[in-house]
């Protein structure tokens, strides 16, 4: 396994299932489950005992099984700047995308599918880049995004524009450059052309290069 | 406590004013006679006359035999016989009311107990059964004898008087009904010609009298809006309420995938996911835990999608999705269900009747055996759930009653139920369809 920092998770889930798998999951990745729980208010009250690196929240829970999780997750980062929180959703809620990373300054926060689940190492990366003040959304979310804008994506080669879905998720230059086996140097060079062909400021900070990126999609 | 329809009782009184003010406008029509009314009303009261000497009859039989043999106390018996047969003839008349409509008549009597004594004892206890003997009573002494003299004289006479002119042409001169003499042909034409006219007269007072009688009948042999727990309701048929059924529905699908097979094939993945990067030992033991929850998950996705259509259902009808139901039944049920294939979507609200009935015997009724019967009578389907437990059945707790009866009213059907505490209960749903189409 590999052995990362070792952070301090409230994971808040009501299937028991799902919960139980994902304290074991993340314990065996090395990271400490302070607690779990089964509806928003649990969670908010685990927040205020624990005090953790990063929540993990569904956004669906009793009582009233809406976007009880989301919410409570953005009131949490209003009450406690700085927290981060991963918000695992059912479905693709472009709504709720956004309104979590609108949420604090937009550094910090995850929303992917529960889905994603299923690639633990990935899923346990994305929940390091969270905690570590990035941004992680999910490639669905993503895709939806690009054919939001289309118009400006078209002076984009193909390639720039599969490097752009995966700056949009929030994946480092190292993570891309895996994903689409090719050197780093090769996707910092995309990099440059994609951000110059969109007008967007060249930025060093792969935190804020996501966050430009994503508020460039959402136009 | 008889069949309760669902749900608003005061739309009764209206509901049944508009019945009898419609009864009686269908009288006074201008083109009575082109209607088929007056056949039916003829009909009507030939049969009703029929039955009306019958009964009185019988009665004058069991009355007399009874009270001459109440000296030797087994005389005592006889006289409970009208009480008893009281209740199949208002049997026999409700089936008899649709010679003069196709308004269902339901059955006032609640479900009776088991064997002899529980029926009798459930039916003396009744008003139900009081008010089919008052029904008897009225047949056989009023009624009956009135109707045979309308059909006679409604009838028979007009038909006499028109073969008046065969009658004189073969016996040259005859006495038409005993004091109208007649010698020629010609005599004997004026009197057939009358005879037409009384006859088309007669069909108005026929159709009033035979309306009245079923009017009457209905009052005494269907359910009553002031009985306890005896209310009868049409269902009020909501637009929003159905919509919101459906949406209720939905709903409770998305739950369920939600809950069940969705969490489960996320729990798979994430087990899968960890067997990936596990030791071969480690892995193996993940992998079999996978397996499991696959498993777990299929069958949760079979029960789901059995519980939005059965395919049995689509395929093979009502009968053997049925049967399928009851044998997967914790208490047994016997099933007597004779059917021909339906609409698709009244077999599917059929069908949740007895699934809904059926999870609420298991459930709630405590009760060692359960009855689920169905059959298309002309236009009406029946379908019964009865059950031999403890009753209390509460229309008003728990959503499932509720939601079962928009269900049926969206196919412009009645939901009733009567169960009072102490058992037993009987669910009955009614909805007016064809036969599919083969």
């Amino acid at each position: 396994m590999p052995a990362g920092p070792s952070l301090t998770v409230v994971i808040a889930e009501d299937g028991v299932l799902l919960r139980e798998g994902l304290a074991t999951l993340l314990a065996r990745f090395g990271h400490r489950v302070a607690a779990t729980a089964g509806d928003a208010e649990a969670l908010v009250k685990a927040v205020e005992e624990h005090a953790p690196d990063i929540v993990v929240t569904d956004v669906r829970m009793p009582p009233g099984f809406s976007d009880e999780g989301l919410r409570a997750a953005v009131a949490l980062r209003a009450a406690h700047p700085g927290l981060a929180v991963l918000v695992l959703s059912q479905y693709v809620e472009q709504t709720y995308a956004t309104e979590l990373l609108d949420s604090g300054d937009g550094t910090g926060v995850g929303y992917l599918l529960k889905d994603r689940i299923g690639e633990v190492e990935e899923f346990v990366d994305a929940l390091t880049t969270v905690a570590g003040g990035g941004t992680v959304v999910d490639p669905e979310v993503v895709r939806q995004l690009l054919r939001r804008r289309r118009d400006p994506l078209r002076r984009l080669t193909p390639r720039e524009r599969e490097v752009l879905a995966l700056m949009a998720e929030g994946r480092s230059n190292a993570a891309i450059a895996r994903a689409l086996v090719v050197s780093e140097a090769v996707v910092g060079k995309h990099i440059g052309n994609i951000l110059a062909k969109l007008d967007l400021p060249p930025d060093e900070d792969a935190h804020r290069r996501v966050l430009a990126v994503v508020a460039f999609l959402r136009g | 406590m008889g069949l309760a329809v669902f749900d608003q009782a005061r739309t009764a009184s209206r509901v049944g004013r508009v019945r009898l003010n419609g009864s009686w406008q269908a009288v006074a029509r201008k083109d009575l006679l082109a209607t088929s009314l007056p056949w039916r009303a003829l009909a009507y009261l030939v049969t009703g006359a029929v039955v009306g000497v019958v009964v009185l009859a019988s009665l004058v039989v069991s009355l007399t035999a009874g009270a001459l043999l109440t000296v030797f106390l087994v005389g005592v018996p006889l006289l409970a016989v009208p009480v008893v047969a009281a209740v199949p003839l208002g049997a026999l008349e409700r089936r008899r009311l649709r010679i003069m409509g196709a308004e269902p008549a339901p059955s006032p009597h609640r479900p009776a107990g088991r064997g002899p004594r529980g029926w009798l004892g459930t039916r003396l206890r009744e008003q139900a059964t009081w008010r089919a003997l008052a029904y008897t009573g009225l047949l056989a002494v009023v009624l009956g004898p009135v109707e045979l003299i309308a059909v006679t004289y409604g009838l028979v006479v007009p038909l006499v008087m028109i073969c008046a002119p065969i009658s004189v042409a073969e016996a040259g001169h005859i006495v038409l009904l005993k004091f109208w003499p007649l010698d020629s042909l010609t005599e004997a034409f004026a009197a057939a010609l009358l005879g037409v006219a009384v006859l088309v007269a007669a069909a108005y007072p026929i159709t009033a009298l035979a309306t009245a009688h079923a009017l009457l009948a209905r009052l005494l042999l269907t359910p009553g809006k002031a009985e306890p727990g005896e209310r009868l309701a049409e269902l009020t048929r909501s637009r929003s309420r159905l919509v919101e059924a459906f949406e209720v529905e939905r709903r409770r699908i998305e739950r369920d995938l939600h809950d069940g097979a969705q969490q489960r094939l996320v729990a798979l993945t994430m087990t899968l996911g960890l067997a990936k990067v596990s030791p071969p030992a480690e892995a193996a033991e993940l992998v079999a835990r996978a397996h499991q929850e696959a498993k777990l998950a299929l069958a949760e996705i079979r029960d789901l999608i059995r519980g939005i259509h059965p395919r049995i259902l689509a395929d093979r009808g009502l009968p053997a999705a049925v049967a399928e139901l009851a044998d997967r039944s914790p208490v047994p049920v016997e099933v007597d269900v004779a059917v021909p294939r339906l609409p698709e979507a009244v077999e599917s609200v059929a069908y949740f009747v007895v699934s809904e009935g059926l999870a609420n015997v298991a459930k709630h009724s405590g009760a060692e055996q359960a009855r689920v019967r169905g059959r298309l009578d002309g236009r009406l389907l029946t379908v019964e759930i009865r059950d031999d437990g403890v009753g209390g059945a509460d229309v008003t707790a728990g959503t499932g009653l509720a939601g079962l009866a928009d269900r049926v009213s969206a196919v412009e059907g009645r939901l009733m139920l009567s169960s009072p505490p102490g058992g037993p209960t009987l669910l009955r749903a009614e909805i007016e369809c064809l036969p599919a189409l083969p």
